[in-house]
């Protein structure tokens, strides 16, 4: 694949690798079972510029291309899913978002010193009682003399604990339906703004996961990203390059699954030989090759034509929806490989099948990726 | 041909519901968390007679059938897959020391593995050796008084927990006729353990490494005749796997119920969830995976019962259908449940990490097609 990648892209892939490998993958348990990613990783992380990989030199990041983004994302994600998740969420929606719709001065303020990684990012749309119908949120966002005061509460929202900021939506119309809601900028720490215990999950245990409450919480109004009204339109602008994100990640963990069952298979001696000389055991190593590849291939392929800046939502959501569902089959297929080993936290498998289980739920659910491709469909032949 | 149960199956299948409900299901997160089941759970099980599901009643078992055995870890895997089926293998080895032990080896054990006084564990596994057992290495040397066994056992359910360990080891040549089968109780010289296994779930269950070190085992312990142990051991799994099928279901089937209800409250687009026609087709097509699976499950018991030729077969398939059919489910569950589906509260993803290893344990489900495929090759 090198030969069809840019000096930057394989560069940025071979510098992802050397340190998933050298730094993300060695403490992954140490971090799963301490519930959160160390500072000084996170600090390496900006060194190397995976913090704010699309987001232009100017405004504090790298300038990458979305290809490099999701050849990076694959590599951290191979070391550890819950990092990748920061770094995912981090990069886009939360970056991507200011990179966009945030005025000079904001971007001054936040993006700039949030893409060189002096800060993590957070993104909270979801709340208690709608995830998927994103338009349903009821968190309120009220006009003041001097900005809005929020009240609500938010769900599952990804780095609450360690954030340094939080793009929340809310709305400020109750009238306007999807028209009516705003987003805004939260610095944690201000008065009214509380973070909920962790969650526990069954995977991604080191990225925190956290309901937040906005109890007459006070933004001033230089904090509202964009205009009234135009949260929705927010929101779902970052929904590509997250989907090509989770994507990646699915397709990163899948391949980490695959690694491990291949040396576990050529290794592993039943019934007189080692078990990738059973013939059903080969086959479906190559069955989980196929899958991978081609899910690897939609990824990179949907990020070209982000690239190109054509539109992608389809090639996204298609991206998503396959490498989600592909992954999660590729690592119980890893874990089937190891027999019982596999169902032991001694080898990786298993936490790499909790982690990369997410990935079909979040950044809409399979089935909210179906909507997405479906009325495209339609619409395009009505 | 009747399909239906008796009532005093249905009246199995409700005790064992009701118990769990009652002594399992609320205290299911507990246990995994603290990582063991405590042991006064075990005698109440035993009053309703699950101790010695189908030992014969002279040794104060129940000698009920496999189909009735079936019912009791189905109902009682609903309120937790890791209990019900750590219960399972306790009577499968309850089940091979009836068939296979002498008068005096039946009256040594049975009774106290009857009342759970004593709980058992099965020792077939070894470090390098799953899939492929008869190769197993653990060696039992003969002296005067008994055995000395040396060699260590791997993933044993109940290693540490249990109070008498049923361990195949190797008396004679390499292969499966060289391989006895004894009790070793806890307790023995030379008899030490490997620490907890920290596995993806039946977390309430301690797994751990038996270690034998000049381990003594006295001669009255063998289990029925020297050689034979591989075929007790292999004749216990049939009935084990029905089992370990049985509490795949009830898994699922848990997971199945408590999603039919959730979907019913929870709104998207401004309707119940239960309202999208994807949704329902999905559960629609769960209901039918466990469905067959359960039928399917109770015709293979009634082959095991009725000593038909193909029963070996039947449980090897019913094994593969079902932990993947309940498996699926389960997972689906998660799906449906959205965000929370992944989250402990909820439970769900505790039975989807329960279930994964009941397509891995007693044989792989791939072993299942090495055992159906041979038998359909050799009946051509
Ligand atoms: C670990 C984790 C991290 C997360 N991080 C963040 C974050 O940082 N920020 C944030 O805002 N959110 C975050 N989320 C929330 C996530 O995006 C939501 O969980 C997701 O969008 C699904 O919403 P829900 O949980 O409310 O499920 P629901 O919307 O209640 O869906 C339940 C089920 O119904 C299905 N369904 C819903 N509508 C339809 C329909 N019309 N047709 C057919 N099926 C339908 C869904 O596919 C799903 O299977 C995170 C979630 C998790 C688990
Ligand atoms: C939680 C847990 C509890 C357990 N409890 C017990 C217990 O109480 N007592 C006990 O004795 N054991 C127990 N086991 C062990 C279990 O039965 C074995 O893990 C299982 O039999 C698989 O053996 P293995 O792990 O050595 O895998 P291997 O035999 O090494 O198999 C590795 C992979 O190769 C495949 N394979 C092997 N041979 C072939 C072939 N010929 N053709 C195609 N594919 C093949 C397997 O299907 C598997 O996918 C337990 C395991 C776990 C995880």
């Amino acid at each position: 694949m090198t030969g069809i990648l840019t000096e930057e892209q394989s560069l940025i892939q071979k510098t992802a690798r050397d340190f998933a490998r050298d730094r993300v993958a060695p403490g992954a348990l140490t971090r799963e079972a301490a519930g959160r990613i160390e500072d000084a990783l996170i600090r390496e992380m900006a060194e190397l510029g995976f913090l704010g990989m699309t987001v232009p030199e100017d405004q504090g990041g790298i300038g990458a291309d979305y290809v490099s983004y999701a050849l990076a994302l694959m590599e951290i994600a191979a070391g550890d899913g819950a990092v990748s998740t920061m770094m995912s969420v981090h990069n886009a929606p939360f970056c991507a978002i200011l990179s966009r719709f945030a005025s000079d001065a904001q971007q001054e303020r936040w993006l700039t010193p949030a893409a060189a990684g002096a800060f993590i990012g957070a993104f909270a749309l979801t709340e208690p009682h709608t995830g998927s119908d994103a338009a349903a949120i009821t968190c309120s966002a009220t006009r003041t003399d001097t900005g809005y005061v929020l009240n609500g509460s938010k769900q599952f929202i990804t780095s609450a604990q360690i954030a340094g900021g939080v793009i929340a939506f809310a709305v400020t119309d109750h009238n306007a339906g999807k028209k009516g809601i705003s987003a805004f900028y939260i610095e944690p720490g201000t008065p009214g703004f509380s973070v909920g215990a962790p969650e526990k999950k069954l995977g991604q245990k080191a990225s925190d996961t956290c309901t937040l409450s906005f109890d007459n919480l006070e933004v001033p109004a230089f904090n509202r990203i964009g205009e009234e009204g135009q949260g929705l339109a927010i929101a779902l602008s970052s929904l590509e390059t997250g989907r090509i994100g989770i994507a990646s990640q699915s397709v990163g963990m899948a391949q980490a699954a695959l690694d491990a069952a291949v040396a576990y298979a050529q290794d592993r001696v039943a019934f007189g030989k080692p078990i990738a000389q059973h013939q059903a055991v080969a086959f479906r190593l190559a069955d989980m090759d196929m899958q991978v590849e081609a899910a690897r291939q939609l990824v990179l392929s949907a990020a070209r034509l982000k690239d190109s800046g054509a539109p992608c939502l389809r090639e996204a959501s298609i991206a998503k929806l396959f490498a989600s569902q592909m992954a999660e089959r590729v690592v119980s297929d890893a874990i089937q490989t190891l027999g019982g080993y596999g169902y032991l936290a001694d080898f990786p498998v298993e936490k790499i099948y909790r982690d990369v289980r997410v990935c079909q739920i979040y950044e809409g659910t399979s089935d909210v990726q179906r909507i997405n491709i479906s009325r495209a469909l339609l619409a395009g032949r009505s | 041909m009747d399909f239906a149960l008796t009532e005093e199956q249905t009246l199995i299948f409700d005790m064992a519901k009701s118990f769990g409900e009652e002594h399992i299901a609320p205290f299911a997160q507990d246990w995994e968390k603290q990582g063991t089941i405590p042991k006064d759970l075990w005698p109440k099980l035993a009053e309703l007679g699950f101790g010695g599901l189908y030992v014969s009643e002279a040794y104060g078992g129940s000698g009920l059938s496999r189909l009735d055995a079936t019912l009791v870890f189905e109902a009682l895997s609903m309120s937790c897959p890791a209990v019900g089926s750590f219960l399972s293998i306790h009577n499968m080895c309850g089940g091979m020391i009836d068939k296979f032990g002498s008068e005096d080896t039946k009256q040594k054990w049975l009774p106290d593995l009857c009342s759970m006084e004593k709980v058992f564990s099965y020792c077939l596994t070894e470090p390098g050796s799953g899939s492929d057992a008869a190769a197993l290495k653990t060696r039992a040397v003969r002296n005067n008084e008994g055995y000395v066994v040396n060699g260590t056992k791997a993933f044993i359910s109940g290693g540490s927990y249990s109070d008498a360990y049923v361990t195949m080891v190797r008396t004679g040549d390499d292969g499966p006729k060289g391989i006895s089968t004894v009790v070793v109780e806890d307790g023995a010289t030379g008899l030490s353990f490997g620490a907890l296994e920290k596995k993806m779930g039946w977390l309430a269950q301690p797994t751990s490494q038996v270690q034998f070190d000049d381990c003594f085992v006295p001669a009255e312990n063998l289990i029925g005749e020297e050689g034979k142990g591989f075929s007790y051991a292999m004749a216990g799994l049939d009935g084990g796997r029905l089992n370990i099928s049985a509490g795949a279901l009830g898994g699922a089937q848990a997971a199945l119920d408590a999603t039919v209800a959730y979907m019913s409250e929870r709104k998207a687009f401004g309707k119940p969830i239960n309202q999208f026609q994807a949704l329902q087709f999905r559960l629609a097509e769960f209901e039918t995976k466990l469905q067959s699976a359960r039928t399917f499950l109770r015709q293979a018991a009634w082959k095991l019962d009725n000593n038909a030729p193909d029963a070996t077969k039947f449980c090897a398939m019913a094994k593969l259908m079902v932990t993947d059919n309940a498996f699926e489910v389960a997972n689906g569950c998660l799906q449906l449940h959205g965000g929370y589906g992944y989250l402990a509260d909820y439970g769900i993803e505790k039975i989807v990490r329960d279930l994964r290893v009941h397509q891995i344990l007693e044989g792989t489900n791939e072993i299942m097609r090495l055992i159906v495929s041979r038998q359909m090759i050799s009946d051509v």
